[in-house]
């Protein structure tokens, strides 16, 4: 049920992002879904690829700084509120969402949102209670 | 308006046979109660005996910083503590303060020479002396302090900080004279300027400035803004604190060093050999009056030269050219010693975080600013920027814990710092130059 996140410290500076990109693409590396949180000293870009342990060795092999993270991808009803009923099972069952980004593909009828949670494990199990579908992390990174 | 007519404009001859009396007795007494001193005068083979004039001093082994630490705290004191009325530290590389102690009388030359340098400087005891050196353990905020007491004028105990205060007690109470960092001097205008206030709306005519090397640009950037004389003043806790060594305001150019109390040498920094006057070297200074720590030949580190030219304002005592750097990597930021190893030592003992930083040190505007820049690695990366955040915050407290100076904290991608074979170069001043 986990979604394996690779995360880049890049300073903003400019030509940064460019030079991540350049490597995945040598690689054959294909983004399936980003973020990018930024400061006004440097930024967290944070990736969902289709090889995670490749993309993670050739950005390391260039000098960046990466981490993996577990992330929880969730299907999410593509209609008005669909979104707010699941952000109201998380708050009822007490989870904490760090931060979250979309997917650009869709998956059936749901659009697909990436939660990071302060607990995954918590958080899948209250979502699944819930009725809610989780993806798995094969599905997503071949989406 | 010299203070002290009888001892400030001594002849020569006459100042040198004073210094040879004082000295010999100085010698005498660390010879008899220090025992760094016994041990250091025995290694190099002589006693005080064998001091016949004063061309005999540099047969006399240095004193430094080092020998201070060795024999922390007071292992250097000269009397016993109940005769130490006063005790100043200043900050150490190592987290260990250097540890000055003074006597009664220590105090009482320290106010007399504090004095005759407000009096060089052209104050007087008609003025509001505004003193914006920090008190504590550092020695400017009371050092300023004594002597502007014993001058007559009328002291406000401000210390440093606090600008918005500072402004409106400057313009209600009608301050004439401010001591304080040449660079807070000019941050201080600014602010003034930020509030509308003119400096023609002050009484401010004089600024004693000191505890951190200045330029001839800022000084004329200083006399500028503020509408002031400005005046350089030198000291340092090892000898004596602020009073060592003032300009005079009819010359304002060098700064004489008071030869009834100290004698100056200076030295080639790397063979140790005395230079004549006129020479660029290490400033060295044995204490001939001082009870409670004397020191003998203490390295100083400072980088100036003995200009022995007679000054036009009448005093005899000979003066040192603006100083104009430090033999070791010593920072000054904003007046606070900085050594690179005391930042290096706050990055050590975060959890995750590698030694690899440089400093930049620059001056926005007229403040000193010192930016850290850290390397982030995999142990201390984070996906969240609320961890990276903290991280930033938490490097930036220990450093002002430590230093007591705020700073920036530049995150960087590792391997942007320049890796350097042999001595690391840690330090990027863009005041210079």
């Amino acid at each position: 049920m986990i979604v394996e996140q690779i995360s880049i410290f890049i300073e903003n500076k400019s030509g940064r992002l460019a030079e991540v990109t350049q490597a995945l693409g040598d690689n054959g590396i294909n983004i399936r879904a980003l973020s990018l949180a930024d400061t006004s000293d440097f930024g967290i870009l944070r990736l969902i690829v289709d090889k995670t342990d490749l993309a993670k060795n050739v950005l390391k092999d260039h000098g960046f700084t990466v981490n993996k993270t577990p992330v929880v991808a969730v299907a999410v009803p593509d209609h008005p509120a669909g979104l707010a009923g699941i952000l109201r099972i998380l708050d009822a069952g007490n989870v904490n969402v760090e931060y979250m980004y979309a997917f650009v593909e869709r998956c059936g009828g749901s659009a697909v949102i990436i939660f990071r949670f302060d607990d995954h494990e918590e958080a899948i199990k209250v979502l699944l209670n819930n009725n809610v579908q989780v993806l798995e992390g094969e599905r997503v990174y071949n989406m | 308006m010299i203070w002290n007519d009888d001892f400030e404009t001594l002849p020569r001859e006459a100042i040198e046979a004073l210094q040879f009396k004082r000295l010999k007795q100085t010698l005498e007494r660390v010879y008899a109660t220090v025992p760094f001193y016994q041990k250091s005068f025995k290694d190099a083979d002589i006693t005080p005996a064998d001091i016949r004039s004063l061309a005999d001093l540099p047969k006399l082994p240095f004193s430094c910083k080092q020998d201070m630490r060795d024999n922390y705290p007071y292992g250097l004191f000269a009397v016993p503590l109940d005769q130490i009325v006063r005790i100043h530290a200043s900050s150490g590389t190592t987290g260990k303060p250097t540890v000055v102690g003074y006597t009664k009388r220590d105090i009482d030359t320290w106010s007399e020479l504090m004095a005759r340098s407000f009096a060089a400087a052209g104050a007087t005891s008609q003025d509001v002396i505004h003193n914006a050196y920090g008190y504590g353990l550092f020695t400017g905020g009371l050092g300023a302090h004594y002597g502007a007491e014993r001058l007559g004028a009328s002291v406000i105990p401000m210390s440093g900080g606090n600008t918005q205060k500072q402004m409106l007690i400057m313009k209600d109470f009608g301050s004439s004279v401010i001591t304080c960092t040449p660079s807070y001097s000019l941050y201080l205008a600014e602010a003034l300027s930020e509030a509308g206030i003119k400096h023609e709306d002050l009484k401010l005519r004089i600024g004693i400035l000191g505890a951190e090397p200045w330029s001839e640009e800022m000084r004329a950037e200083i006399e500028t803004n503020l509408g002031i004389k400005a005046i350089d003043i030198y000291g340092l806790s090892e000898i004596l604190g602020p009073g060592v060594g003032i300009e005079c305001i009819e010359a304002q150019n060098g700064l004489h060093i008071w030869e009834d109390h100290f004698i100056p040498e200076i030295i080639d920094p790397v063979s140790g050999e005395v230079l004549p006057y006129g020479e660029k070297g290490e400033l060295v200074i044995t204490t001939i009056t001082k009870e409670g720590i004397p020191m003998i030949r203490y390295r100083t580190r400072d980088i100036t030269r003995i200009l022995p030219e007679p000054c036009i304002c009448g005093r005899t005592h000979v003066r040192l050219e603006r100083l104009s750097g430090r033999t070791d990597d010593m920072l000054i930021i904003r007046g606070v010693n900085v050594f690179p190893s005391q930042i290096e030592s706050v990055l050590c003992n975060i959890d995750g975080v590698e030694p690899h930083y440089q400093l930049i040190v620059d001056r926005d505007g007229n403040l000193d600013t010192l930016e850290v820049q850290v390397e982030v690695n995999e142990k201390v990366f984070s996906d969240e920027i609320k961890v990276m955040q903290r991280l930033n915050n938490e490097i930036r407290k220990q450093i002002k814990d430590l230093l007591g100076i705020t700073c920036k904290i530049r995150l960087v991608e590792p391997k942007t710092i320049t890796r350097s074979e042999g001595k690391a170069k840690r330090v990027i001043d863009r005041r210079k130059g």
